[in-house]
């Protein structure tokens, strides 16, 4: 008998893993917006002093990232069980490296800008299933890595479309306990691919907002929830365009809306010019270092982050296929 | 700690290792492992703290620190491949080269004399020795492509190796090959964004030779 599956696709969590620590790098763009005095480091360019490439960059910055939340409560690589990575790039090439580096047991993941929360989910049952005591779960993504690989040239001069979003330069790291007092997870919805037919690889949000929504509506049946329930509904990363279309969507069904945000939309102001605002495995990987930050702060005690992955292939877009979307939900509170 | 203090036990230990990494052949699995872990350490360490200095010189001074630390990692990194490549290499398959150049020599030699049997002919038939190398290298080429779309040139290919690659019926063959497989992808961003993914460089490099041998011509003469 399931005991700890509820509903369709929902998880729960009896023995509450624990967010013990997490970390963040990020470029020099990044360091500018809003959010700047949450990151633990701020890169002073793109490519930082002695790398031979964007890939190298990324690399460090999700390595980064991994060691500083380590660093913070004092706790070596060999102390954690099971290591989650994800990032944008073929063959996952920044997670692998990584996790060369650390020799923790490795997971890797694809699931674009849904990496962290995927993470999270797999970290948090090994944690909950008595499989472990400490998993660390890193994402990153890097601009022009990602344009490069995705759309074109970094340097080549087209003019990106308003429903474009900017892909983060940027590594966060989360260390997860499986007890302890802090902020826990209590639960977990596990998405589906969502794929509403969006072929065009310069508006994700639109091609992610079904997934989203999929996912936050499948939570609350799943959980006898009300949207309410939450003080905060974080999605990373719609962009301001899929924001709006899931607001949308929500409305439509008769559900309030004012509790719900995304990542993207956070990580950069108006004036930095990225149209509808961040995307890539390291925008939700480091704004949510400033909500759980938050959190602490206690402006909110229960959230519902939502990761949203657009899992686009250049060449299965060039072949005329359409973006399948895919939302992974993990449920937070701050029992402190 | 206080800073000072850490930044000396640092130093000190990566001395340490300079004498452990020197001797890194002759060190017990136990103590490479410890190796590594110190390693790990004591990056995080300098790495939080320079996260963390107040001022440029301080967070220059932990960063160089930083960067000593990689450069040991990396050495530690060179060091296993050479253990290991020691353990593999008498396990390694040998390349048959000399079979493999015999073959190229007869298969590329016989594209060659199928050529100047063209030439020949066509030259019989009354055209210049100009016009009949174009006619040659049109027929070559056209059969090189036809073989590809056949799926008869990859085989003589993987028989062949360098002597069905050079002959410009290779040539040929790295440009069709590339129009089937990416044909899949579109005509613009599949088929004419890689038409010459094999044969760009062919093409590149080759124009820049010509240029340097025609400046080499040009002051010989």
């Amino acid at each position: 008998m399931l005991t700890k599956k509820v509903g369709k696709q929902t998880l729960q969590f009896p023995n509450t893993p624990v967010v013990k620590s997490w970390a963040s790098a990020v470029g020099p763009k990044e360091g500018e917006g809003p959010l700047g005095q949450y990151f633990d480091l701020i890169l002073d360019n793109n490519l930082d002093k002695g790398d031979k490439s964007w890939e190298a960059t990324e690399q460090k910055l999700m390595q980064h990232s991994l060691e500083i939340a380590l660093e913070k409560v004092k706790l070596q690589p060999q102390d954690v069980d099971y290591f989650f990575a994800g990032d944008l790039l073929n063959q996952i090439i920044t997670a692998n490296f990584t996790a060369r580096f650390f020799g923790i047991p490795f997971f890797g993941l694809y699931g674009a800008c849904s990496t962290l929360s995927e993470g999270m989910v797999l970290a948090s049952i090994l944690l909950d299933g008595g499989y472990a005591q400490r998993v660390g779960v890193s994402a990153s993504s890097h601009h022009d890595t990602a344009e490069r690989q995705l759309r074109f040239p970094t340097e080549m001069g087209t003019q990106r479309p308003m429903t474009g979003q900017w892909t983060v330069t940027g590594g966060g790291s989360y260390i997860l306990e499986n007890q302890g007092q802090g902020i826990v997870i209590t639960g977990a919805t596990v998405g589906k691919i969502v794929d509403k037919g969006s072929s065009n690889n310069n508006d994700m949000g639109t091609a992610m907002a079904p997934a989203a929504f999929d996912t936050l509506k499948t939570h609350l049946e799943d959980l006898g929830k009300q949207i309410t329930d939450y003080d905060l509904i974080i999605t990373g990363d719609l962009g301001s365009l899929g924001l709006n279309v899931l607001k949308e969507l929500l409305a439509r069904d008769g559900y309030p809306t004012d509790n719900v945000s995304d990542c993207g939309v956070l990580i950069y102001s108006p004036e930095q010019d990225t149209h509808c605002g961040g995307s890539g495995c390291g925008c939700s990987a480091v704004v949510m270092n400033y909500i759980l930050q938050g959190m602490l702060e206690k402006k909110y005690r229960k959230i519902f982050f939502i990761g949203t992955g657009a899992l686009l292939s250049p060449t299965s877009n060039f072949q005329g296929e359409t973006i399948p979307c895919i939302g992974h939900g993990v449920a937070l509170e701050y029992n402190g | 700690m206080p800073d000072k203090l850490l930044e000396e036990d640092i130093r000190d230990r990566l001395q340490k290792r300079v004498v452990l990494l020197a001797n890194y052949q002759s060190l017990d699995q136990e103590a490479k492992n410890n190796l590594q872990k110190e390693l790990q350490a004591d990056h995080q360490k300098v790495l939080l703290e320079e996260t963390q200095s107040p001022d440029e010189n301080e967070k220059e001074k932990w960063r160089q620190l930083r960067l000593e630390i990689e450069a040991q990692n990396q050495e530690m990194m060179s060091e296993e491949k050479v253990v290991y490549q020691k353990l593999v290499k008498p396990l390694l398959p040998k390349q048959t080269v000399v079979k493999n150049t015999i073959i190229a020599f007869v298969v590329g030699g016989l594209i060659c004399v199928i050529g100047q049997a063209i030439t020949n002919t066509v030259i019989s038939l009354g055209l210049g020795t100009k016009e009949a190398g174009t006619v040659t290298s049109a027929i070559l080429v056209f059969s090189g492509a036809l073989l590809t779309g056949l799926g008869i040139y990859d085989e003589i290919g993987r028989f062949a190796g360098a002597g069905s690659i050079v002959p410009i019926t290779g040539f040929a063959n790295s440009i069709v090959s590339s129009a089937l497989e990416f044909k899949r992808e579109g005509y613009v961003y599949g088929v004419g964004a890689h038409l010459f993914t094999i044969a760009g460089p062919v093409l590149v490099y080759g124009t820049v030779i010509s240029v340097f041998i025609g400046v080499i011509y040009y002051l010989l003469r």
